[in-house]
């Protein structure tokens, strides 16, 4: 079969290597054709790999990665990092009691306060996130369970939420709206931070809760039913809550229509699901309000949280992170360590590679003869 | 289709009842067949019994509208791995368990099946496209109704119909003739579209209707044909017409003409349909391309299944893991373990189970679903850059190289064994009368041995010039009858004839050839039709005829006439008359159609004067114009035609002697009728019935042709009975071979001088031809044999019986031939040489340093076969020949000294006498003994023996035996087995070896058919092997390799991340990538280079056959290679997972986003993990990677801005493109791959310096100075010359010795003999590089191509015991493990049947010692061990005198 496919190709050949015959009677010659392709002579570089050959990539790798290494290095070291856990597993956590009653169907909020102290003051804009722990947001089903048309306010779709949202995709016949595990396990802490002055009092640290979404989530992926515009209209009724939420989709941000409902940036930031069971999550940003006051100057803070999520049911952690950002983005020696590492290898299999050339390999000036 | 043959003849329902019950008995192995015209009124159609035959139209498509899709996919289905993929994307349609979205899923195997659903329905739309055009090309047939030949498509022609034939018209069905226009009832057929086979054959009308003396009429037929079932037998056809009389008359194959094939020289035929459409043997014996599996395939497929393995592995740690990580949380179930869609909680186990089958459809990647079909486009590349090579194009025939088998090109690289028919494969097969003997008088042709050599320089000189006209002598003579098809065009499709007015294009050629009269008197004589007699032998003849004359004139008895002036008069009677040459002239056509061609040429003669291309090319009105004029001619002078061609048909021999064809079956039969008439004895015709010859003084006399009894393999010999005119003696003529022959002598009866004479002739003719053997000429006896009446009476009435009989005909007749075949008379012999063909020593040496083993199997006798072997360098005059000949009863007991050698005297040898191994040996059997060796008892030890020998060489072996031993060794020795041959008769061996290669040369065409790979000349195969096997080998083992590593590496990546989703089956890589990643973004590059690579330069590979080992030994794709690549693979992902893992680790990174680079990352990293594997690196490489990286992008990009809400779960809207803006990600895209590549590229570099493997080493070659370079080959090429290293010097590349010249280290090896020899050359060459060089790297590489001698290099047999380079042991400790074998029971010894012929040392023996498992053979030369030898041992100094010739001849033990 393949055959009569392959005649059909021959014959595509032009008789052009019948040129040096020339004669009139001659009937179109099957001679092939002296081309470099067909004759498989193609101009080509053929490296070969010898220890002499391969020397100078070894030194070159390691004389780039290393300084870029050394800059990564330096780069994530200058950026400041406060992490703080405020799950309340041990006795002596403040948190602990309310981590011992939170559970989803606890209507009645608890709220604790961690006293911290950071040590050096958070020059630039600080980011303020919300981290867990071994909590698998990249589960399969989990990942899976959300209607992103929904999200889009989709009309046909709020009404009838894709099939992947199930089990939470309606309770009693009427749609949730969101849908899905994703959305029913929204993360839904409150955190507040509080600068201790030296004389004592309690001042609020203004926290910026715009801006910390993707804007293409905001302003493409997301969007409410009917506009921003009285959402309460556009969702009561017809729809009921995630089982888990202890207020419905409209009132996630009474305040501001522009970050309620759908659109609401917490959501947002939720619903893009996590790689790795310890994430986290962009909360608040703590904008720098001068050049010359830090944005979170070294001092004592108190961290007050409300405390709804129960984590301790599959060994969560919960986290506070604030830490300043870079170009690289969080703090994160592991890629100049990395560079440094690698270039090192590489370094040193370029003296190996030099001692064999130099040991066992004389005749790589045959090699380096260039064609 | 449905064959309908199954239920023909059951249900004939026959007027003749009576008859038809009698045969029931035989209704299933018959067909009968009655004219339609009977039938042909309305109402008795439903009577007509042939009704049930199929049908004259044909239908090779597979498929129509409405069941392709079934059909199809039904077929595709029964490819394991397309259910596979298939079962996976269906399983995804299951909620519980699917992992990605279904109809995604779907996609790759859509793709796979759509794919090759296009390419069947492609072809299948080209074949409908033939049928159709076959289907409606029009014949004349017998219409009842009109009462003459009606036009009719092809497919409306039944079995039972008359049709009606002119000349140059195909046949559209298989007809049994039962008229012909030509006068002697003759029809002539071309088949080659059958064969192949360009010379005309003859064809008989039947019987019965051979007196007819009017025209023949169909309304008056009414006699039942009676004949076998369709079968594919070409050469075969029984039956019997039975007359309304009662008569019988049986039908033979003469009767039958076949479809397809084009009528010649005859004006008008006609026949009955005997079986039409599907059941004609052409297209019974159309049985389409053939498949084969490759080793490399079946390797693949092992590690197919291991790939399976590893995927059950995964998916069961996975589910496991699940099966844990759930079980961790107990009762408490977090909040994002979702439950299943029914709200139900599944438990652990049953969430385990669940994920296994999910897990098989992630990874589902790690069974590379488009390898099979990267594999056969890589192939099929492949096989076009090999029909596109040059090299292997001969221009001489205008062919190149045929891939008939597509799917094994690879191989190619990896034969271990060739076997090799002789002749016209190894020689020309152009066969020249050289010599010959009379009457026991040697006539030695001198003369003409100098004007061939003479002409071979000529030749060589004109080739250039000459070569553009295409004339090569045979071809000349077909150009007459062949309408502008080249011989060498395959033949497998007779359908594909064109369907234009055949007669159209014929008139055209006819044209061209009256014009060739005119414009090119001086029309090329072929050489060897050339031959100038010896005189002596001329005068005899001229004396002799002259006598004859005499006597005959004065009416004496011709008996007066002296004995060898007889003998040598019927030697030539017998060269001219016992064969079946057909005569023509290429103007016999125009002859018998001479008012045709007088218009033509008069019409053209102003033409023909410029320029005959031009009128080939001329305007369509031209042929326009032919046609009216034919169709004139036709209607108007038809009759008158016909009368004077009818009176022209004796007449025109005179007129055309001088342009006599000659058309033989085997060309050794045109050599001998043209020798003939260089001493004007030539025969001018031959009729079926009647030969005539024309002699000089006596001139023409006809021969009654009684019989001809066909040469066959089995009698090796031919006969025809004939009525000597001059005598009215019933003579039979017998050529054939000389051991049979020579067997069927009458014993001269010694008392009379008559018997003397008889004996000293016979005596005399044996040591000629034992003379012209050892020249290397193939020699054939003449005998003839005078019948009395009545003896011939008596031999006559039990051939008839023979010839009538349905079953059995063919043994019946051979008995029949032996009868008459007995106590003949000696005339004489000849020797005809066969010329080697161009390259074939160089050919056979170059391939013999690749480590091929090369057998060659002929029909010839054992001196021809060895003087040819020994012409062609097969056999070495340095090397030892054991020739075995055994008789039929005591050869098992011969035998058996092979394996019951008293170990005690064995080790007793060995301890006192100093063996040192043989490396040289050559095998010789004869057909006869081959016959017992071939034995189920004896085959091991036969191959133990052959595999010792570093040549084999079996003669008069038959097409069967070839085929045995080529299995024997194939499946024995597991090796990898060429077949190479010409014609008819290596057709089993080239089917049953790995693969076959057919010599598109003289023999026709049917071992071209059984072959997978066709070439023009045997030394076309050393580039076929060295270069283009060696290339196909590598590429596509490096592509498999990367394939399973390339998937591998890409489903680790999911599996490592398992750890990190609680083993949920989740996957960070967006499903669209993971499902196009193999398909789209790293397709192209592993193609490019899967065809295009080349690790090294064809000229390099040229030059140092021995890097062909490196396919031969698997090296490129050994099974450990599969583990290392997986490792590397698992190693490479690991690099590639946690990179980014680290990178991101507790970062508000959301799963696809981290996904993507990882994506990315495995891209980069699997194009450069490519890229060190790359050899050559083309443009079109660079190209392939750069648009691997921007398809990727593109659609990277295009599908992350197409749609916000789409592509759930990933929805990956602006994902990359927020990566792009990431400075982290391109910092990754950077180290990652340096990171994962690094030990790969380390290992390269180590390897390519440390120990540096011989392809490394050719490569390095290539990179040099074109000129040293040349100079470095053309030093290694003068070592591997020298005798005693037949191994490649370089294997001992590994830097051993660093220092300089300085090998003698290397070589400390114990004093033997051989060995001291090997090294004195080997510092002599090394003396003289080291001199010669003059760059130091030039020096440096001689130095490096110098020869270790060690056991790696003595013995032939070192692929058996595969040593990898660079880890040479020291020989000795190899010496001291022959020793310890040597122990064992299975020693050989040779016993006295074995002649072993040393030329060095002449007085040894030879000791062979068997080892029962592959371990490497010891072969023990033991010098004294004469003291052992039973006295009938012989042993024989190989002087090839004559008499030593002869006494080797008659060692019959």
């Amino acid at each position: 079969m393949m055959a009569s496919s392959y005649n059909a190709k021959e014959e595509d050949g032009h008789p052009s290597g019948a040129s040096g015959h020339g004669g009139p009677g001659v009937v179109k010659s099957k001679k092939p054709d002296n081309t470099a392709f067909k004759q498989q002579r193609l101009p080509a570089w053929q490296p070969i790999l010898t220890a002499g050959t391969v020397l100078p990539a070894f030194f070159v790798i390691g004389l780039i990665f290393i300084p870029i290494g050394i800059g990564l290095f330096v780069t994530s070291n200058n950026i400041k990092e406060f992490e703080i856990d405020y799950t309340g597993v041990d006795m002596d956590s403040p948190c602990y009691t309310c981590a011992k009653n939170s559970s989803w169907n606890n209507t009645t909020p608890c709220t604790c306060s961690v006293d911290f102290t950071l040590e050096q003051p958070f020059e630039s804009n600080v980011f303020m996130y919300y981290g867990l722990s071994n909590f698998y947001q990249n589960h399969r089903r989990y990942v899976k369970s959300r209607d992103d048309s929904q999200l889009n306010g989709g009309r046909s779709a709020l009404m009838e939420p894709s099939k992947e949202c199930e089990p939470y995709r309606k309770t009693d016949g009427v749609p949730i709206a969101p849908c899905g595990a994703i959305a029913n396990s929204l993360f839904n802490d409150t955190l507040e931070l509080f600068h201790i002055d030296s004389n004592g009092s309690r001042n609020a640290v203004p926290l910026v809760k715009k801006g910390i979404a993707w804007w293409t989530d905001k302003h493409v992926k997301f969007r409410n039913p009917g506009g921003n515009n009285n959402l309460t209209l556009a969702f009561q009724g017809d729809f009921s809550k995630p089982v888990n939420w202890r207020k419905p989709v409209y009132e996630l941000d009474p305040s501001d229509p522009e970050n309620n409902g759908f659109i609401n940036e917490d959501f947002i930031v939720w619903m893009r699901t996590a790689a790795l069971p310890t994430f986290r999550k962009l909360y608040r940003i703590i904008q720098k309000k001068s050049s010359t006051t830090p944005t979170l100057p070294s001092g004592k803070y108190t961290l007050d949280i409300t405390y709804n999520y129960p984590v301790l049911s599959f060994d969560g952690r919960k986290r506070m992170i604030l830490s300043t950002i870079s170009w690289m983005g969080g703090k994160n020696p592991f890629l100049g360590i990395a560079y440094i590492t690698v270039g090192s290898i590489c370094f040193f299999l370029g003296v190996v590679l030099l001692i064999i050339h130099y040991k066992y390999d004389t005749r790589n000036n045959s090699a380096d003869i260039p064609n | 289709m449905a064959r309908r043959s199954s239920e023909d003849t059951g249900t004939v329902k026959a007027p003749e009842s009576r008859r038809q019950r009698k045969k029931r008995s035989k209704e299933n192995k018959t067909r009968t067949v009655h004219a339609n015209l009977l039938y042909d009124a309305a109402n008795k159609g439903e009577e007509n019994p042939n009704r049930h035959y199929a049908n004259n139209k044909i239908k090779t498509t597979k498929y129509t509208v409405l069941s392709f899709l079934p059909k199809n996919l039904f077929e595709q289905f029964h490819r394991f791995a397309n259910v596979y993929f298939v079962f996976i994307a269906l399983l995804n349609f299951v909620p519980v368990v699917n992992a990605f979205q279904p109809e995604l899923a779907l996609a790759p195997v859509v793709f796979i099946l759509s794919v090759t659903a296009i390419k069947d329905l492609w072809e299948d739309y080209r074949r409908h496209r033939s049928d159709k055009e076959i289907n409606h090309m029009d014949c004349l047939v017998f219409s009842r109704a009109e009462r003459r030949y009606v036009e009719k498509y092809w497919k409306e022609v039944r079995v039972g119909d008359f049709i009606r034939l002119r000349c140059n018209e195909i046949l559209p069905a298989d007809v049994l003739l039962l008229s012909s226009s030509d006068p002697d009832r003759l029809c002539h057929i071309e088949t080659a579209t059958l064969d192949g086979e360009t010379n005309l054959k003859q064809r008989q009308v039947v019987r019965s209707f051979f007196d007819l003396d009017c025209e023949f009429d169909p309304l008056k037929y009414n006699s039942i044909i009676e004949c076998e079932k369709p079968n594919n037998d070409l050469n075969r056809f029984r039956g019997y017409i039975i007359h309304r009389s009662g008569r019988r008359d049986a039908l033979y194959k003469e009767n039958l003409l076949l479809r397809g094939c084009t009528i010649r020289n005859t004006e008008e035929a006609v026949g009955i349909v005997i079986y039409a459409g599907h059941e004609t043997k052409a297209m019974l014996n159309n049985n389409g391309p053939r498949y084969k599996r490759s080793k490399l395939e079946r390797q693949m497929n092992v590690d197919v299944f291991w790939c399976v393995v590893i995927l059950l592995v995964l998916c069961l740690f996975a589910a496991i893991g699940h099966g844990l990580w759930m079980f961790q949380y107990g009762d408490k179930r977090p909040v994002f373990d979702v439950l299943s869609p029914e709200g139900t909680d599944l438990s652990p186990i049953m969430s385990a189970i669940y994920l296994f089958l999910t897990m098989i459809i992630v990874f589902q990647v790690l069974i590379p679903i488009s390898l099979f079909v990267s594999i056969e486009i890589v192939k099929i590349c492949q096989v076009y850059f090999i029909h596109q090579d040059m090299d292997l194009y001969d221009e001489e025939t205008d062919s190149h190289l045929q891939c008939r088998a597509l799917n094994i090109t690879e191989d190619l690289g990896q034969m271990q064994y060739i076997f090799s028919d002789k002749t016209g494969t190894l020689t020309e097969n152009k066969m020249v009368f050289r010599r010959c003997t009379v009457a026991g008088v040697e006539y030695s042709h001198d003369a003409n041995a100098k004007r061939l050599a003479m002409y071979q320089e000529m030749d060589s000189e004109e080739e250039e010039c000459t070569s553009h006209g295409g004339t090569l002598p045979r071809r000349d003579s077909v150009t007459s009858h062949q309408t502008g098809r080249r011989p060498s065009e395959p033949a497998s499709c007779p359908s594909t004839q064109p369907s234009a007015a055949p007669w159209l294009v014929s008139s055209a050629v006819l044209l061209f050839s009256c014009c060739r009269l005119f414009t090119d008197k001086t029309c090329s004589v072929p050489q060897e039709k050339d031959i100038t007699p010896d005189p002596k032998l001329l005068d005899k003849v001229n004396d002799c005829s002259s006598q004859m004359d005499f006597m005959r004139f004065h009416s004496q008895p011709m008996s007066q006439l002296p004995s060898d002036l007889s003998d040598t008069i019927d030697f030539f009677i017998a060269l001219t008359i016992c064969n079946t040459v057909v005569v023509s002239s290429p103007n016999q056509p125009s002859l018998k159609f001479s008012f045709l061609s007088l218009f033509i040429v008069l019409l053209c003669c102003p033409l023909c004067q410029c320029n005959c291309s031009h009128f080939l090319m001329m305007p369509l009105w031209l042929t326009q114009h032919l046609k009216d004029l034919y169709l004139y001619i036709c209607e108007n002078c038809g009759s008158c035609c016909q009368e004077t061609s009818n009176y022209d048909g004796k007449a025109s021999w005179n007129i055309e002697e001088g342009e006599l064809r000659y058309e033989a079956e085997s060309p050794d039969e045109a050599a001998l009728v043209y020798a003939a008439r260089a001493y004007k004895c030539s025969l001018v015709g031959r009729l079926p019935d009647q030969v005539t010859v024309e002699l000089p003084h006596l001139g023409k006399l006809s021969f009654e042709l009684l019989h001809t009894l066909g040469f066959d393999s089995t009698r090796k010999r031919m006969s025809v009975v004939v009525r000597h005119p001059l005598t009215d003696q019933i003579t039979v003529y017998t050529k054939g071979a000389d051991s049979v022959i020579m067997d069927l002598i009458k014993p001269p009866n010694t008392g009379n001088s008559k018997g003397k004479r008889q004996k000293k002739i016979v005596c005399r003719t044996q040591n000629y031809l034992n003379l012209y053997a050892a020249d290397g000429l193939r020699t054939l006896c003449i005998a003839k044999k005078i019948l009395s009446q009545e003896e011939y009476a008596c031999w006559l009435q039990r051939h008839l019986e023979a010839e009538t009989a349905i079953q059995g005909r063919e043994q019946l007749l051979f008995e029949s031939a032996l009868r008459l075949e007995t106590n003949l008379q000696l005339l004489g012999a000849t020797g005809i040489e066969d010329r080697l063909q161009d390259g074939v020593p160089e050919t056979i040496a170059s391939l013999r340093k690749a480590g091929l083993q090369i057998w060659v199997l002929t029909g010839d006798k054992q001196e021809t076969a060895v003087n040819i072997a020994y012409a062609c360098k097969l056999l070495d005059p340095e090397e030892e020949i054991l020739t075995l000949n055994a008789d039929s009863q005591e050869a098992c007991a011969l035998f058996a000294p092979f394996d019951l050698h008293p170990s005690s005297s064995l080790s007793s040898s060995s301890s006192h006498a100093a063996p040192f191994l043989v490396h040289r040996l050559g095998l010789v059997i004869d057909g006869r003994t081959l016959a017992y060796a071939l034995d189920k008892s004896l085959e091991d030890k036969f191959l133990a023996v052959a595999r010792s020998c570093r040549s084999v060489l079996c003669c008069r072996s038959t097409p069967l035996q070839k085929s045995m031993v080529v299995k024997l060794v194939r499946n024995k020795l597991k090796v990898m087995t060429l077949a190479i041959g010409d014609g008819a008769n290596d057709v089993s061996m080239i089917q049953v070896a790995d693969v076959g290669v057919g010599i598109s040369g003289q023999e026709g065409m049917q071992a071209v058919m059984a072959s997978d790979f066709a070439l023009p000349r045997f030394r076309y195969l050393q580039k076929l092997l060295l270069v283009h096997g060696h290339w196909c080998y590598s590429r596509l083992a490096n592509m498999i390799l990367y394939f399973f590593y390339k998937n591998a590496m890409f489903v680790a990546l999911i599996f490592w991340f398992q750890f990190y989703c609680g083993f949920s089956g989740s996957a960070m890589i967006d499903q669209w990538y993971l499902i196009f990643f193999n398909l789209m973004f790293s397709a192209f590059p592993q193609l490019i280079t899967g065809t295009l690579d080349k690790d090294v330069s064809a000229e390099t590979l040229q030059h140092l056959p021995q890097l062909y080992v490196n396919g031969q030994n698997s090296e490129e794709y050994k099974p450990y290679m599969f583990w290392m690549n997986m490792i590397d693979a698992f190693y490479q992902s690991l690099m590639c997972f946690f990179i980014p893992y680290f990178a991101y680790a507790d970062s508000d990174m959301d799963l696809f986003t981290w996904g993507t680079p990882i994506t990315t990352l495995a891209l980069f990293t699997i194009l450069l993990h490519l890229g060190i594997e790359t050899k050559t690196w083309t443009w079109m490489n660079w190209l392939s990677i750069a648009f691997s990286i921007a398809l990727f992008f593109t659609v990277a990009l295009c599908y992350n801005a197409s749609c916000p809400t789409c592509y759930s779960p990933s929805n990956p809207y602006w994902t990359m493109q927020r990566l792009l803006q990431d400075p982290l990600f391109y910092l990754l895209c950077i180290i990652t791959p340096v990171a994962a590549l690094l030990p790969r590229y380390f290992y390269r570099a180590c390897q390519g310096t440390l120990f540096p493997s011989p392809v490394q080493v050719g490569r390095q070659l290539d990179k040099l100075p074109a000129d040293t370079r040349r100079n470095i080959l053309s030093l290694t090429r003068v070592k591997v010359g020298s005798p005693l290293s037949p191994k490649p010097p370089f294997l001992s590349l590994s830097k051993a010795s660093p220092k300089g010249c300085n090998k003698n280290d290397q070589r400390s090896i114990s004093g033997s003999k051989t060995l001291e020899a090997t090294q004195g050359q080997a510092d002599e060459e090394e003396d003289r590089s080291c001199l010669s060089g003059p760059t130091d790297s030039e020096m440096h590489l001689s130095d490096l191509y110098t020869l270790v001698p060690s056991e790696i290099d003595t013995l032939p047999y070192t692929k058996d015991a595969p040593q990898p380079a660079g880890e040479l042991q020291p020989p000795s400790t190899e010496v001291s493990e022959c020793l310890d074998k040597t122990l064992e029971p299975s020693d050989v010894s040779l016993s006295s049947w074995i002649t072993s012929t040393p030329l060095l040392t002449p007085a040894d023996s030879v000791q062979l010692n068997l080892l029962p498992d592959g371990a490497p053979q010891c072969v023990r030369y033991s010098r004294n061990s004469e003291d052992r030898l039973k006295p009938d041992h012989a042993v024989h100094p190989a002087h090839r005198t004559e008499q030593e010739v002869e006494q080797l001849l008659h060692t019959k033990l």
